[in-house]
């Protein structure tokens, strides 16, 4: 039984490729309430808090995107310059939990947990995050459609570390909603981002809580772009926003839950989509 | 830098405190109440839903629950106990006090960190700033009206003693 807390991403990988079992912990916001309940039980620990590497994030050279460190947590996307890039992962970042959750919490747990309900996985989604993970010797971009793969399931191999997720910056308008029984420290009944590229004419919309994984609405996105021209802000008349909000409810894939029912899920992606959208075109 | 089960340190409230005989996957909270006997931090829901664990570590106000204690062992922690050093009182307790922020006292250690590390942080907090602050900290008692009233005391105090 061992802790190892590498002070490099060096160490870290060599550790995780020697021992691909070992548990890794980032914020520990998820694994420690298994372990505290007994749900898990580790032998050894792989932490990464100590990896100043994946606790950053940088704008690429050519300031077309953001990669973000697996490490980095929520309370660092809330506000500042990230959040001007990123608006919808900040309006995501400041609905997890609590701030003492916030502080801890990161996208490599979130990622790695990969619970329909992770509030960063939508923005991920709809922004076509590329997902990186390394052993000592290798490296792989993954998209973020690819690596989750279903509840609580996702495309990293053992001994393989989650190093960032790197996300377009973009041009258009973004935003995330996300409905719960209260305001603060609630786990999503339904949420959705939605994000507009005003050069390419294209809009992304991802819901989370409403399906197995998070789910991309191709099919309305498609259907949005020959209504309305995306390259403007258009105005979206009451028909077309309603239209809009059934299409998006139609693709989602609920289930009733000790949190919610799928009725009523459906209705709140219908409503939550219609207000970004709303939004998208008055702000 | 590695923990085994036998034997670590951990930097609480300034002073090294060594651990044993305890199993890797302990959280901070259990470490600090059963092993170090700091038991000012509660323990409710051992989830992260109720604040009444929350220590300052490395200058973030974070549930001690959550935070495996064998991979702390190179972080400052603070505790309600270490708020000062001399077992006086400091200004939030001591508005908690004279507001009748305090009912059943269960989730006071938490909300009496969680509030320091605000102020420390942001010593003139907005209303909408201090319910933000605190909310990740639950209290089944007071309806919460005393305790905002405490923090906005608390924020006179400090500053009449700054000048
Ligand atoms: C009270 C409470 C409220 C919460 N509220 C929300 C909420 O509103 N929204 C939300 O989305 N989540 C919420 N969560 C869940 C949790 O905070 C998030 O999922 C968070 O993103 C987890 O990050 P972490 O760094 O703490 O993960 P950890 O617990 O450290 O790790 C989670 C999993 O990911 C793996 N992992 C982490 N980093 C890596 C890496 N770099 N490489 C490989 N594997 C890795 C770990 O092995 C583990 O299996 C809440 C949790 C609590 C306790
Ligand atoms: S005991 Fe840690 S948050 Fe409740
Ligand atoms: S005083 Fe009893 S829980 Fe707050």
């Amino acid at each position: 039984m061992t802790v190892l807390i590498p002070q490099s991403l060096h160490d870290a990988l060599a550790a995780a490729t020697a021992n691909p079992d070992a548990q890794i912990i980032q914020g520990g916001t998820d694994l420690m309430v298994e372990i505290n309940f007994n749900h898990r039980k580790p032998t050894d620990v792989i932490a990464l808090r100590r990896v100043d590497e994946i606790r950053n994030y940088v704008v690429t050279a050519d300031k077309k995107n953001v990669v973000i460190g697996s490490g980095l947590p929520y309370r660092e996307m809330e506000h500042g310059e990230l959040a001007k890039l990123l608006p919808a992962l900040a309006q995501a970042a400041r609905t997890v939990g609590s701030p003492q959750i916030r502080a801890a919490g990161s996208i490599g747990g979130n990622l790695g947990t990969c619970s329909p309900a992770g509030d960063a996985l939508p923005v991920l989604s709809a922004l076509d995050a590329v997902i990186n993970l390394r052993t000592a010797s290798q490296s792989r971009d993954i998209s973020v459609h690819d690596f989750m793969v279903g509840v609580k399931r996702n495309a990293r191999q053992p001994g393989e570390l989650i190093i960032s997720a790197t996300l377009p910056i973009n041009n258009g308008w973004q935003g995330y909603a996300k409905v719960g029984v209260r305001n603060a420290m609630v786990i999503s009944i339904a949420s959705c981002c939605l994000v507009i590229d005003r050069i390419k004419g294209s809009v992304g919309i991802a819901l989370g809580s409403v399906g197995p994984t998070v789910i991309r609405c191709r099919e309305t996105e498609q259907w949005l772009s020959m209504q309305i021209d995306l390259k403007n802000n258009s105005i979206v008349a009451p028909n077309l926003l309603k239209e809009f909000g059934d299409r998006v409810a139609k693709e989602s894939k609920p289930i009733d839950d000790h949190r919610s029912t799928a009725a009523y899920r459906r209705h709140a992606v219908a409503t939550l989509s219609r207000r970004l959208l709303t939004r998208a075109n008055t702000q | 830098m590695s923990a085994n089960s036998e034997v670590y340190d951990l930097n609480v409230n300034g002073q090294k405190r060594q651990v044993r005989d305890a199993w890797v996957g302990e959280s901070l909270l259990y470490v600090l109440r059963e092993r170090l006997g700091l038991p000012g931090s509660k323990g409710a829901c051992e989830q992260g839903e109720c604040g009444s664990c929350t220590v300052i570590m490395d200058g973030q106000a974070v549930c001690s629950c959550l935070v495996m204690a064998a991979t702390a062992v190179d972080s400052q922690i603070t505790t309600v106990e270490g708020l000062t050093s001399d077992n006086s009182l400091t200004a939030v307790q001591d508005a908690f006090i004279t507001e009748g922020g305090v009912q059943c006292g269960f989730c006071t250690p938490g909300l009496v960190v969680a509030i320091e590390h605000l102020l420390d942080t942001n010593p003139d907090p907005s209303q909408l700033e201090i319910k933000e602050a605190i909310s990740g900290n639950i209290c089944r008692c007071t309806g919460y009206g005393r305790i905002f009233e405490a923090v906005n005391t608390a924020v006179s105090t400090r500053r009449a003693n700054k000048l």
